[in-house]
């Protein structure tokens, strides 16, 4: 059907724009673009506030009394926070003092023990989103907890990306013993139980962030690969590419300044994906120890805390978490759709 | 011919686009197709000739709208109102479609007796042993050999003719009233292209059913149609009996569509354009003078010596077969001379072009360049030549990257050839080259998708002409372009070639254009050269069988004698 091929109004008139300013201009008349937009913005400032200890930096201070309540929530009943009475033995006090070597001492230690008392400050019988085990303010858990969180979901899927970008070009492009190899290197890493391969490095290169990243990037890249390679499989007998081998442009030009930019919504959508599930694997990784270190937070820890506190009724820490991973991770998903499509000029 | 079986009245459809956006593609248009006849629908590319025709089986995409006012009678009742069901029984069994694309008409993964034999089931409640019946008559009919054992082939193991043959036999089974062929033989070799016309006459003529043909080339409308109908940009610029609209037209559109086509007998130094038409209030300047070649200089600048290109393919562990693309193939092209390339599809003329560019190595043979054997070159030393040949693909669509603005793409090969100082000036030159090929100069700064199909051909012109080539392979360059839009490039070609010397390798499957674009000229046929010579000699007398089957085969328009 030969439908009627208009050149789109708007843009048609002025001086050149950048792709990235054109780019700019078509994701601002996008509603939900920019309303994520400003999302993603507002995680970002929190966590550079975070970051050089601004907002959160005292979360590890047991402010409030264990499981405080939240504020809004004032009045429930908090039966963990009261010190535990031990019961009165029954039955009359026994004396004996007399058979007790130590009896002449305690009264001397009582004196003692009378000076060096310390003054515990007095703790918060509530906190803006209540307290965790420790009395420590949840909100501020998931303030610090989304820095390391996004930090390691970001870097780990840029990793994995880029690996899986440049493997999958590689292959997809070039074909024949290149690509071969590289399905082969890719066989072995999917052959391989994701959990293990994650056991081996951890294993190998010890526990921090840093290796957090590496594994997560590591082991997270064979599915991109999969997509580029057969993105470029197919680009790279197009005819633009042709034309562009025709005025001699090099195979490097040729894989990342004219096919890249045409594949990019394939890598944005993976990458965004990426993130997704990597800050979903962090949580797992701190769930079997191998995580961020124990002294610091991030939602994945605070998820694992959760469970045992969701039997005893307390359920803001995971609501905060969740919350928390909710919105941001939404909102990432959907400004890289919008950036997808700002970034291709064949949409509107 | 005298009662009316279809009658359109006043039809209107737009097109929703986007939120806010509706563009009318239809714009209240009215015709008849009359019992026993064939009418055609004329016209170029958004003329609404598809949409119209689809409106009459309601086959129209979910972001159409059909104005309420439009009506389409047939059998005593409005089609675009009649209830779903209704139109169910009609489609398929009144009224059939025939497509372009036979191969993706097809459902890839059912023997073709099957979906034949799904139509006569849904329409005729045969039962299978009787529809297997029918499928062998009604395929014997359409031309197909051994129309037995073809009962279970799957469409992948037909050729194309056949493909659209199984298309036509499964629109005929339940005997239509009106068949609706919408470009059925667009997508063929014009030898094939011959064929399925004569079929389709045929089968009209047996069956007394009414033809609605729908093409963008006159030359086919006027061997196969009664009546004509041609459209314009949604709406109808004439219509009448074929011989009315061929011997006298009266719209000056319809002139101009009829003249803008390059024709055999005679060559002039600039076919005419539709603008030539419409401005010029129906009294074209036509240039009649004749187009002159330049002249053979002592040496051909190109000089092919039995090029060869044989792809092997694994068939077992060991066993490998080869596919000659192209055999032996030696020919010569002269500075600022046309060497048309003729042949249908697999003859192996698009290898020729990708074995001078190198964009895919011979097997065996040798291409000298000015003295020079480009298939020795190494990679490195291959770019010099690079610029000095150049390319321009069949497709606008795909040949430009999407992601680059003109500018980048006119500006990236100066860039990798070191023309011009600066960026700047890379972007000046540019501007100017887009001026040159006839675009608007801040063209430059809008993306690919923003131009006409031959404005983006334009674009590719002016990216080869940035390095100022010696040579241009123009692979099937026109060929996807509307008639008139065919016109306007095949002269900017011409222009070109007077200005700057260009020798242009010339590769068609369209014979006339070739006859009107080639000095010399080379027939091809299943990788090999069957015959060669000057144009005029090939074309008043072939020699080699096949050449003169290819020029039996052109559509020649309306011919008031036609048996």
């Amino acid at each position: 059907m030969a439908a009627a091929v208009e050149p789109f109004p708007g843009e048609a008139a002025g001086r050149s724009q950048g792709v990235w300013a054109a780019a700019w201009t078509r994701l601002k008349a996008d509603r939900i673009g920019t309303f994520c937009l400003a999302v993603v913005a507002a995680f970002m400032a929190l966590i550079l506030l975070s970051a050089t200890g601004l907002v959160a930096g005292g979360w590890q201070v047991e402010k409030g009394v264990p499981y405080a309540n939240p504020t809004f929530l004032g009045d429930a009943p908090n039966i963990e926070s009261q010190a535990v009475d031990l019961a009165a033995p029954k039955g009359p006090p026994v004396d004996i003092s007399d058979i007790d070597p130590l009896a002449p001492k305690y009264d001397e230690w009582g004196k003692r023990a009378a000076e060096i008392q310390t003054i515990s400050p007095p703790r918060a019988e509530t906190l803006p989103f209540g307290g965790d085990r420790w009395g420590r303010d949840v909100l501020a858990k998931a303030i610090k907890g989304a820095q390391i969180s996004i930090f390691v979901g970001v870097f780990a899927a840029v990793l994995a990306t880029f690996i899986g970008t440049v493997l999958g070009a590689t292959a997809g492009y070039f074909g024949g013993r290149a690509g071969d190899l590289l399905e082969w290197v890719y066989n072995v890493f999917t052959a391989i139980p994701g959990i293990l391969l994650i056991f081996a490095f951890a294993a190998v290169v010890g526990r921090g962030i840093d290796t957090v990243i590496l594994i997560l990037g590591l082991t997270g890249w064979t599915g991109i690969y999969r997509l580029v390679r057969a993105e470029y499989i197919k680009h790279a007998s197009r005819e633009y590419v042709r034309a562009a081998q025709a005025i001699g442009a090099s195979h490097s030009s040729r894989m990342f300044v004219h096919i890249l930019p045409n594949i990019s919504h394939v890598v944005l959508v993976q990458l965004s994906l990426l993130v997704v599930g990597f800050i979903k694997s962090e949580v797992i990784l701190s769930f079997l120890g191998l995580g961020v270190p124990i002294e610091m937070v991030s939602w994945g820890t605070m998820l694992a805390e959760a469970q045992t506190e969701l039997v005893i009724g307390k359920w803001w820490q995971l609501a905060a978490a969740t919350l928390f991973m909710a919105v941001f991770l939404t909102a990432f998903s959907l400004l890289t759709d919008a950036l997808r499509d700002a970034l291709d000029p064949k949409l509107r | 011919m005298d009662a009316n079986l279809v009658s359109v009245r006043d039809l209107r459809v737009s097109f929703r686009l986007g939120k806010t956006r509706i563009v009318e593609a239809v714009r209240g248009i009215s015709f008849d197709v009359p019992e026993n006849a064939t009418v055609a629908l004329v016209g170029e590319s958004g003329s609404g000739k598809s949409v119209s025709a689809m409106s009459i089986v309601r086959l129209l995409p979910d972001n159409a709208i059909v104005d309420p006012a439009s009506r389409v009678d047939f059998g005593g009742a409005n089609l675009l109102t009649a209830p779903i069901d209704s139109l169910r029984r009609i489609r398929g069994k009144d009224i059939t479609v025939v497509f372009q694309e036979p191969m993706s008409s097809l459902n890839p993964v059912f023997t073709v007796g099957f979906q034949i034999s799904e139509v006569l089931r849904l329409h005729l409640n045969l039962s299978p042993k009787q529809a297997n019946d029918r499928v062998i008559e009604l395929l014997t009919e359409v031309g197909i050999p051994e129309p037995k054992a073809r009962v279970d082939s799957y469409p992948h193991e037909l050729s194309g003719g056949q493909q659209q043959r199984v298309m036509i036999a499964m629109a005929i089974a339940c005997e239509p009233k009106l068949l609706i062929a919408d470009e059925p033989t667009t997508a063929l070799d014009v030898t094939v292209q011959r064929q399925i016309l004569e079929l389709i006459a045929r089968l009209q003529d047996k069956h007394r059913m009414s033809v609605l043909f729908i093409s963008h080339d006159l030359g086919v409308v006027g061997e196969i149609a009664d009546r004509v109908v041609v459209m314009r940009e949604g709406t109808v610029r004439e219509s009448g009996p074929v011989e009315a609209i061929f011997a006298d037209p009266r719209d000056a559109y319809t002139k101009a569509l009829l003249a803008c086509r390059p024709r055999l007998d005679v060559k002039p130094k600039r076919l005419p354009v539709i603008d030539d038409f419409l401005a010029g209030g129906g009294r074209p300047i036509v240039v009649t003078e004749d187009r002159v070649a330049r002249p053979h200089e002592d040496k051909p600048l190109i000089e092919a010596r039995g090029l060869s290109k044989i792809y092997r393919l694994k068939t077992g562990l060991f066993a490998r077969k080869s596919i000659p693309a192209v055999q032996e193939a030696s020919f010569s092209l002269w500075r600022g001379r046309t060497l048309g390339v003729v042949g249908e599809s697999g003859s192996g003329k698009t290898t020729i072009g990708m074995l001078l560019m190198r964009l895919t190595e011979a097997t065996t043979g040798e291409v000298k360049f000015d003295g020079t054997d480009l298939l020795r070159l190494t990679d490195a030393q291959m770019m010099a030549y690079r610029r000095r040949i150049q390319i321009i693909f069949q497709n606008p669509y795909a040949s430009l990257n999407p992601r680059f603005t003109v500018g980048q793409i006119l500006a990236e090969p100066m860039k990798i050839h070191r023309i011009g100082a600066s960026d700047d000036e890379r972007f000046e030159r540019a501007a100017a080259l887009a001026m040159r090929v006839g675009l608007a100069p801040d063209s430059i700064h809008k993306y690919p998708h923003e131009f006409s199909g031959g404005q983006r051909q334009r674009i590719a012109i002016a990216r080869c002409l940035s390095m100022q080539p010696e040579v241009l392979i123009c692979d099937e360059s026109v060929s996807a372009l509307d008639v008139s839009v065919q016109a306007t490039v095949l002269n900017l070609l011409l222009d070109l070639q007077d200005e700057f010397a260009i020798s242009y390798l010339f590769i068609s499957h369209d014979l006339a254009v070739v006859k009107y674009m080639a000095d010399d000229m080379l027939v091809m046929h299943d990788g090999a050269i069957v015959e060669r010579g000057s144009a005029e000699a090939i074309y008043e007398s072939p020699q080699h069988e096949y050449t003169r089957r290819l020029l039996r085969s052109i559509p020649a328009g309306y011919r008031p004698a036609r048996g």
